[in-house]
């Protein structure tokens, strides 16, 4: 066997990253709000899923079982999208960016204080669910997904939105369905990102969903590219290898990383892949039939 | 009563900003298929005007009927769908989106498909794509842009720029076409261009046009009537060569000030 | 009555701390509206390097806040001489992750340098004072008292110096500024000079009050610091003030009623409240966003 647990959990953590970096570009690469409460979408898909492993039906067969805890952990986090959502109808840049902000912090100091899902010391004994077929086929569905969302009226409408809110207000295009959309879908892989990740390590707790994981997922939107699909997939790939190549680095690679973005943000804004895509990636639907 | 309908009413506008009366007691009306152009000094209040009716801000009070139902409380975008269609004085597109996307977002409010069927790319949707692709492909090639419909519009010439501006709006279909300052920063030759084009929309739209435009001589061939304002107020309501010879028009354009042009 | 006043004075101390913060992001935003999201790091190096100094060279308190505001200023400039000043003119998404990359990067070398948290020395004799059944510390009063003198001191910078009145065209209109040849670049690095070393005050008056200092504390305070500068309208210098002691309040409150794990919850659904109802803040006005 070529893939040893140390490759799978490597490749299973590369596609858990992929998702949350595909998440997050579409609200702040095709949408050009700026989210960086990403992570707490996340804890509510990793919480709410582990309540319903460990809590409520332990006993289903795991076949069934998992599926419908990633759905309700995404569909969790979609819910929480919707007051997000209704808050960037009349806010936006720095002011939208402070209440998501706000909104994680929220998530996390009340996940502090539920004693049901272990409080600050964590949600202990989920079981060890997330494999690397299941993660391939969760990475595969939201790629697809979101691929099929942006090549339709509705990415259109967002990427409207971003270059000119008022023009787009002209031509007809609906904003706050548009917005609330977006906040639903994109928070709601958030959350299938969480309940994977929770079914991945067995052990949460609040503070692995804090603004460091959402800088994380930052560098991985911005490394890869804005407002693209390649960039999400090469960010998150870049993103994940370099992590594990600085691991002997210990704590100063937690210096290394926010260095890389700043660094980025001087040269290259856009990242590597940003507002381009790989061909395969594209849907070309005037040239060839479907 | 049998008078034809106005296509839109506007009776007693007024528009503060903070202290500023920047539109007094304005009622006009616009019949179908006319062509209406606004002319006033800067600051007259013609583009706070164009935002009132296209929704874009608030009127302070007063009413505005379209066919004969009020739709201040509507939003721009519903106005939009309405078949109130504008352009902007500064150019205002979707600047990285490619020229075919900006005037498929025009259609995507008469696409129908649902969310989900945009997730999971049913059948349905790749229709109503393909067709919004078509006809926006079509208004293209009327517009002689079929072979920069891939390029991202911020690439586009000025001139052309402006033309795409007009062909999105177009493609709302709209009942109401509003052009402010078509032919800003234009030479005489692209002014001409941008004249034909409007003919040419006048007769195979058959649409409603309220034009905003400086350039007199443009305006007065273009229009069949014209409106006068200054200082928020409507001067002169009458056909271009009443209004050469209007004296109250005459005073607000040479009488006080003599830095406008013509 | 007397627990009351006592939790008043409490409020008062840890306000005060607050605001010293929260006038370094409302500076800043005031003259480039951008969120310095880097500056509650600041505040932490300004605890570490007071720290420093008492461990390596005992020196008097006085000395000690001179230092350390001196310290934490050369560092402000620095941070935007190297990081915020080449991106001035990119979006400004673009300025908000550098400000949050400079942060991080700031507490994760301070965290590789000392992993653990820190105990403070006493730098002034505390000695309580009882007032009507009232205890004040010496402590608290010298917090209160230096917060209240630096902040009449920046009012005064702000009103009367060639400095201030620049900084305060700056921030209406900053082309107009710079066609008036009015050296716009040393105003912002003044700028940044001064808020860090505000910042820089609260650091040692924090590690005085409370004297476990760790590199997180960038983030645990000066994050709540930032909330209040947004609650009380960022931008605004006496929304600043307003911000910080309400929060301050807010969360003496939270703890003598609940749980001290419920105080985050309560600060940031404060924020979130404020925001919903005044978008801008309290005194904040909406930026003026061209057509």
């Amino acid at each position: 066997m070529i893939l040893n647990d140390y490759l799978i959990f490597i490749l299973i953590t590369l596609i858990i990253n992929a998702i949350l970096c595909l998440s997050l570009n579409l609200v702040n690469g095709y949408m050009g709000e700026f989210s960086v409460g990403h992570a707490a979408f996340m804890a509510l898909g990793a919480y709410s899923s582990a309540i319903i492993t460990v809590k409520i039906a332990p006993t289903l067969p795991p076949l069934f079982l998992f599926p419908m805890a990633v759905l309700i952990g995404g569909a969790t986090a979609a819910l929480a999208g919707i007051p997000l959502a209704f808050l960037s109808f009349k806010t936006r840049g720095d002011y939208l960016a402070i209440i998501t902000l706000a909104f994680l912090m929220i998530v996390k100091s009340g996940l502090e204080n539920i004693s049901y899902v272990g409080a600050s010391r964590g949600f202990l004994g989920i079981p060890h669910l997330t494999n690397l077929p299941w993660t391939l086929f969760w990475g595969v569905v939201c790629f697809l997904c979101l691929r099929n969302f942006i090549y339709s009226k509705w990415g259109r409408c967002i990427m409207a939105i971003r270059e000119d809110e008022i023009a787009a207000e002209a031509m007809g295009v609906a904003t706050r369905s548009a917005k609330m959309m977006t906040f639903m879908i994109s928070s709601f892989v958030a959350g299938v990102a969480g309940a994977l990740f929770a079914h991945q390590l067995q052990f949460i707790n609040p503070s692995s969903f804090d603004i460091l994981k959402s800088t994380d997922i930052l560098v991985m939107v911005y490394l890869g590219g804005v407002a693209s699909l390649s960039g999400s997939l090469a960010g998150a790939t870049i993103f994940t290898l370099l992590n594990q190549l600085l691991q002997p680095l210990g704590i100063w690679r937690m210096v290394v990383m926010p260095f890389l973005l700043v660094l980025l943000m001087l040269f290259r804004p856009r990242g590597i892949m940003g507002f381009r895509e790989w061909s395969w990636v594209k849907i070309h639907r005037d040239r060839s039939d479907h | 009563m049998n008078f034809p309908q106005p296509l839109l009413q506007a009776c007693h506008l007024h528009k503060n900003f903070g202290g500023q009366q920047s539109i007094i007691d304005l009622s006009f009306h616009i019949n179908e298929k006319e062509c209406l152009g606004i002319i006033g000094p800067n600051g007259a209040g013609k583009t706070t005007l164009f935002n009132l009716i296209t929704g874009m801000v608030p009127a302070s009070s007063g009413i505005i009927l379209w066919q004969g139902h009020p739709i201040e409380k509507k939003s721009g975008a519903q106005l939009a769908r309405l078949g109130i269609a504008r352009t902007f004085q500064n150019i205002r597109l979707f600047k990285q989106l490619s020229v075919l996307e900006n005037i498929q977002i025009a259609y995507d409010s008469q696409l129908t498909y649902s969310v989900l069927g945009s997730l999971f790319s049913f059948s349905q949707k790749n229709l109503q794509e393909k067709k919004s692709i078509a006809a926006a492909m079509d208004l293209l090639a009327m517009f002689e842009m079929t072979d920069v419909a891939h390029e991202p519009a911020s690439s586009l010439p000025y001139g052309f720029q402006r033309r795409l501006e007009i062909a999105r709006a177009l493609a709302l279909n709209p009942r109401l076409l509003l052009l402010d300052e078509p032919v800003a920063g234009m030479n005489s030759t692209e002014a001409a261009k941008i004249m034909e084009l409007l003919r040419w929309i006048q007769k195979e739209f058959s649409s409603t046009l309220l034009i905003i435009e400086h350039h007199l001589p443009f305006i007065m061939e273009l229009c069949n009537r014209l409106l006068v304002l200054n200082f928020g107020s409507l001067i002169a309501d009458g056909a271009p060569s009443q209004i050469k010879t209007n004296p109250a028009v005459i005073s607000a354009y040479l009488g006080n000030d003599n830095d406008s042009e013509e | 009555m007397d627990y009351f006043a006592q939790q008043a004075i409490n409020a008062l101390q840890l306000g005060s701390i607050y605001a010293l913060i929260a006038l370094g992001y409302s500076l800043v935003y005031g003259v480039l509206t951008m969120i310095n999201f880097a500056h509650g790091d600041l505040f932490m190096v300004g605890a570490f390097f007071c720290f420093l100094l008492e461990k390596m060279i005992r020196v008097p308190f006085w000395l000690a806040l001179l230092l350390t505001m001196l310290g934490t200023s050369l560092l402000g400039v620095l941070l935007e001489l190297c990081a915020y000043r080449p991106i001035r003119h990119a979006p400004r998404v673009s300025a908000m992750i550098t400000a949050l990359g400079c942060g991080l990067i700031i507490e994760n070398i301070t965290l590789a340098l000392s992993p653990y948290p820190r105990h403070m020395p006493t730098l002034i004799k505390n000695s309580i004072t009882s007032f009507h059944g009232i205890t004040i510390s010496s402590l608290q009063l010298v917090v209160i008292g230096i917060s209240l003198l630096l902040m009449i001191l920046l009012d005064f910078i702000i009103r009367f110096t060639r400095f201030g009145i620049a900084m305060r065209a700056l921030s209406s209109d900053r082309l107009m500024v710079s066609l008036l040849g009015i050296p716009a670049n040393r105003i912002i690095s003044m700028t940044f000079a001064l808020g860090a070393a505000l910042g820089g005050a609260a650091g040692l008056l924090y590690a005085l009050s409370y004297p476990v200092i760790s590199s997180s504390m960038g983030m645990l305070i000066g994050w709540k610091a930032f909330v209040a500068a947004v609650i009380g309208g960022i931008g605004n210098i006496r929304g600043a003030l307003l911000g910080a002691y309400l929060l301050g309040a807010t969360e003496i409150i939270t703890v003598s009623l609940l749980p001290s794990t419920y105080r985050d919850l309560v600060a940031y659904s404060l924020l979130l409240l404020v925001l919903v109802f005044k978008p801008y803040g309290i005194l904040g006005q909406p930026q003026v966003v061209r057509s």
